[in-house]
C-alpha cells in the first residue's frame, strides 16, 4: 500500500516469552511495511507488544526467555530474523538507529558523550581519531546542544534529561541510518522539553530523509508527528491509517475508544468516556480478539476466533470482525 | 465516531454537580520548603535547594486546585509539606481553621484523618506483604476505634465504593493491575472520612484507557463526599478535565492562578502559554497549523535560582527589569492572579 519499494518489510512477526508460569504471548503475527522516509507512529498502552516487536526486529530481546517463533523482516534484500549475527550487528546501530525511553539507563555512566558518540562510528564507519571526533562535534551540533566542544568531555551525569536525550539521538544517527526506531522517546521529559524534541526529530527528519519508526502511547505525540498510525493491542496490530484518516475516522473499537477517553473529547462537567475493564492477560494464546472482554459491541465471533488484520479500503488495515467490510453489518458508529 | 479532539470547548456554561463556596478550606501563605545540601563528613550545610519558594493560595471547600509544572518546579513538594510530611522551612499552612504549621505532634495527629494523600506510584506505595484488607483497614486500626468486625465490613464497603470486588479483600497488591491498585491507594485515602486529599499525580503512571476510568471515580467520590482535591500533574489536558481552577508552578514559585478556562482561555503568563503550547494536541489537522512556543533550554536548578523572575533564563518576552526585580503576585482579573512585570492587568 506504500510507495514501490518498501525499505522494511514486516511479515507475520510472532515472539514469546517462555516463562516459568506459562508463555507470555508478546507479539502476535506483525506485519506492516515501512516507506522509505515515512515516519511511522506505534501506538499503544503497556504491554501491547510495541516495544518488544520492534526490538524483536533486531533481535534485541532476551533470548531465552524470549523467542522470536517466526515470521520475516526485509530490510535491505536481506531478513534480519534470519541473518548471521555478524551481518545483523553491521545493521544495529549502523543502518538501523534506535533511541530509547531513558537516556539515563541507556547511556553508560562512566564514559564521555565523545566516546559513546565515536564508539558506534568506530564500528561501522572508521576513520582516524580527528576525523571521528570531528564528525561527534558535528553530531552535537546537529541535535542542537550548545558548547559541543565542552560537552565532548562530558558524563551522562552532568547533563539535563532533555541533553542527554539530545545525545541518545546524536548516537543513533551517528552512522546516518536509513531508518530511526525510536522507543518512547519522549515519555521521561518534560512537556517544554518534549517540544523541543519532537522539532528536532521533524527538522532531522527532513535533513537526513530516513525513516522513523515512532513507538508511543501518546496520541498527542502522534497527531503532530506522524504520516500513519498502527494501533498495536494484545501483540497485534488491529488498525492502521494515515494519521489524518485514523484521527478523523477510527474504527476499531479500541481506537475509538482510546482517542474518546482523552479528557479534550470529554465536555466540560461531563464524565470522561473510559474503556472498562483491564488489559489483556497475555499468558493466553491468542485464539479470540483480545480486546473482545472490554468491546462495547462484542459478539460471538469475536470470543471462537481472531480476526486478523485485512486491507478495509485503499490506505486502512483493520482486525475487528464487526468492521471488517467483509462479515456482519457495518454498525458501532 | 469522529473525535473533535482539537476544538476548544465553550469557555461558558459551565455546570458542575457539585456545590464549590466561598468557604476557605486550606490557606497557605508565604510558605517555603528548602532542603539544605551538606557537604563532608560533619554535613556542612553548603547551600539548599529551594523547592518552595514563598508560595500564598487558598483551597475552597468541594472545589479541585490543580497543580501543574515541570518536574522539579516543587509541586509535589508543596502537597507533602502541607500535609506536615516535611517540616515547611516557613510560612503558614492554616486548615480549617487550624494552624498546621508547627502544631504539636498530637494534635497534628487528630488532625491527619481529615486530609490524606494518593500517591503516583501504586506499585511503590501498597505494602507488598499486606494484603488489600489489612492496607485499607490500617487507617482504621490506627485512628478509629472499631472492632475488627467493624473494620471487616467497613473494607468492604471501601472497597465496593472504589469498584474492586470486596471478596478480593485478602488478595495482595500484585495480583491487581495499575488501575486496580490505584483503587486501593484511594480506599485507603478515604477510609477515614477525610475532607481533603492531596493527589500527587494519581494516573501518570497508568495507561491511557485506565486514565480516564480512575479519574471518574475520583470524580465520583468527590461528589459523594464531597471532597476537597489538591490535584497534582503534569498532564494539562486532564486538569483541565478536572480541576476548578488551576496553579502553575515554575521552579518553586507560583506563576499564574486563575479558573480553569480563564487560565486555559486567556493565559497572561508567558511560561502558562508555552507549557500550553508544548502539550501536543491529539489532532492531525490541529498540529499542522497551529504555531508552537519553543522554549529554549531546561529549567534551572532550584538550588540556583537566577535573580529576579525565576522564568527569566527561559522567557522569550524577557525585559531587563525581569533579570533584576522578582515579580509581585498580582491581580489582572478578577480571581486571576500572575507574577509577572509584563502581564497587562
Amino acid at each position: 500500500m506504500n510507495s514501490p519499494q518498501p525499505v522494511l518489510q514486516v511479515s507475520d512477526l510472532t515472539t514469546r516469552f517462555n516463562m516459568e508460569d506459562g508463555t507470555v504471548h508478546a507479539v502476535n503475527g506483525v506485519s506492516f511495511d515501512l516507506a522509505d522516509g515515512e515516519v511511522v507512529g506505534i501506538v499503544g498502552e503497556s504491554g501491547s507488544g510495541k516495544s518488544v516487536s520492534m526490538m524483536s526486529l533486531l533481535r534485541l530481546i532476551p533470548m531465552p526467555p524470549g523467542e522470536i517463533v517466526g515470521g520475516e523482516a526485509i530490510f535491505e534484500d536481506a531478513d534480519l530474523l534470519s541473518m548471521g549475527l555478524d551481518d545483523l550487528r553491521k545493521v544495529r546501530g549502523g543502518r538501523i538507529g534506535f533511541i530509547f525511553q531513558d537516556p539515563m539507563t541507556s547511556l553508560n555512566p562512566v564514559l564521555t558523550v565523545g566516546y559513546q558518540i565515536t564508539e558506534s562510528l568506530k564500528v561501522h564507519q572508521p576513520g582516524r581519531a580527528s576525523e571521528l571526533r570531528e564528525r561527534a562535534l558535528d553530531l552535537l551540533k546537529l541535535v542542537g546542544i550548545p558548547s559541543p566542544e565542552q560537552r565532548l568531555q562530558s558524563f551522562p551525569h552532568e547533563l539535563s534529561g532533555g541533553m542527554r536525550q539530545r545525545v541518545m539521538i546524536a548516537v543513533a544517527l551517528a552512522c546516518r541510518p536509513r531508518i530511526l526506531v525510536a522507543d518512547e522517546p519522549t515519555t521521561a521529559l518534560d512537556v517544554t522539553i518534549q517540544a523541543q524534541i519532537l522539532e528536532l526529530v521533524k527538522d532531522l527528519r527532513e535533513k537526513l530523509g530516513m525513516a522513523v519508526i515512532w513507538i508511543t502511547h501518546d496520541l498527542g505525540v502522534v497527531a503532530g508527528l506522524v504520516d500513519r498510525v498502527l494501533v498495536m493491542y494484545g501483540g497485534q496490530i488491529v488498525e492502521e491509517a494515515p494519521v489524518d484518516e485514523f484521527y478523523a475516522e477510527p474504527r476499531h473499537p479500541y481506537s475509538q475508544g482510546l482517542l474518546a477517553s482523552l479528557p479534550s473529547a470529554a465536555m466540560p462537567g461531563q464524565r470522561l468516556v473510559n474503556i472498562v475493564g483491564q488489559p489483556p492477560d497475555l499468558r493466553a494464546p491468542p485464539t479470540s480478539c483480545s480486546f473482545a472482554p472490554r468491546c462495547p459491541h462484542v459478539f460471538d465471533r469475536c470470543l471462537q476466533e481472531n480476526p486478523t488484520l485485512v486491507q478495509v479500503s485503499a490506505t486502512r488495515r483493520l482486525a475487528c470482525w464487526l468492521d471488517s467490510g467483509r462479515d456482519g453489518p457495518n454498525h458501532g458508529r | 465516531m469522529a473525535v473533535d479532539a482539537g476544538a476548544a470547548v465553550p469557555v461558558a456554561n459551565v455546570s458542575r454537580s457539585r456545590p464549590v463556596g466561598n468557604e476557605v478550606l486550606v490557606s497557605v501563605r508565604g510558605l517555603k520548603k528548602h532542603f539544605p545540601v551538606t557537604k563532608g563528613m560533619f554535613r556542612r550545610k553548603v547551600g539548599a535547594v529551594r523547592a518552595v519558594d514563598g508560595v500564598s493560595f487558598d483551597i475552597r471547600r468541594g472545589e479541585t486546585l490543580g497543580l501543574v509544572g515541570e518536574s522539579g518546579s516543587g509541586k509535589s513538594t508543596i502537597g507533602r509539606t502541607m500535609l506536615q510530611l516535611e517540616k515547611a522551612t516557613e510560612g503558614s499552612v492554616v486548615f480549617d481553621g487550624i494552624e498546621l504549621v508547627g502544631l504539636a505532634a498530637g494534635a497534628l495527629r487528630r488532625t491527619r484523618p481529615r486530609m490524606q494523600m494518593v500517591f503516583q506510584d501504586p506499585h511503590a506505595s501498597l505494602n507488598p506483604r499486606m494484603t488489600v484488607s489489612s492496607i485499607v483497614g490500617e487507617p482504621l486500626l490506627e485512628h478509629g476505634k472499631s472492632s475488627s468486625r467493624e473494620r471487616q465490613e467497613r473494607v468492604e464497603e471501601l472497597l465496593g465504593l472504589v469498584g474492586l470486588d470486596p471478596t478480593h479483600a485478602n488478595r495482595y497488591p500484585h495480583e491487581f493491575s495499575g488501575g486496580q491498585r490505584q483503587r486501593i491507594g484511594i480506599a485507603r485515602a478515604i477510609a477515614l472520612n477525610p475532607d481533603f486529599i492531596v493527589c500527587d499525580e494519581p494516573i501518570a503512571a497508568l495507561d491511557v484507557s485506565i486514565q480516564a476510568q480512575v479519574v471518574n471515580l475520583m470524580e465520583h467520590l468527590q461528589d459523594l463526599l464531597g471532597l476537597t482535591y489538591l490535584f497534582i500533574s503534569h498532564d494539562l489536558g486532564m486538569v483541565r478535565h478536572i480541576a476548578d481552577r488551576v496553579a502553575v508552578m515554575y521552579l518553586g514559585h507560583i506563576m499564574e492562578l486563575a479558573d480553569v478556562e480563564d487560565l486555559y482561555g486567556d493565559p497572561r503568563h508567558p511560561y502558562t502559554r508555552a507549557l500550553q503550547s508544548s502539550a501536543p494536541v491529539p489532532d492531525p489537522v490541529v498540529e499542522a497549523t497551529r504555531v508552537k512556543i519553543i522554549l529554549e533550554g531546561d529549567i534551572p536548578s532550584p538550588s540556583d535560582p537566577p535573580p529576579g523572575c525565576p522564568f527569566n533564563t527561559r522567557c522569550p518576552d524577557a525585559v531587563d527589569r525581569c533579570h533584576e526585580e522578582i515579580p509581585v503576585w498580582r491581580e489582572v482579573a478578577p480571581g486571576h492572579g500572575v507574577a509577572c512585570h509584563l502581564a497587562d492587568g
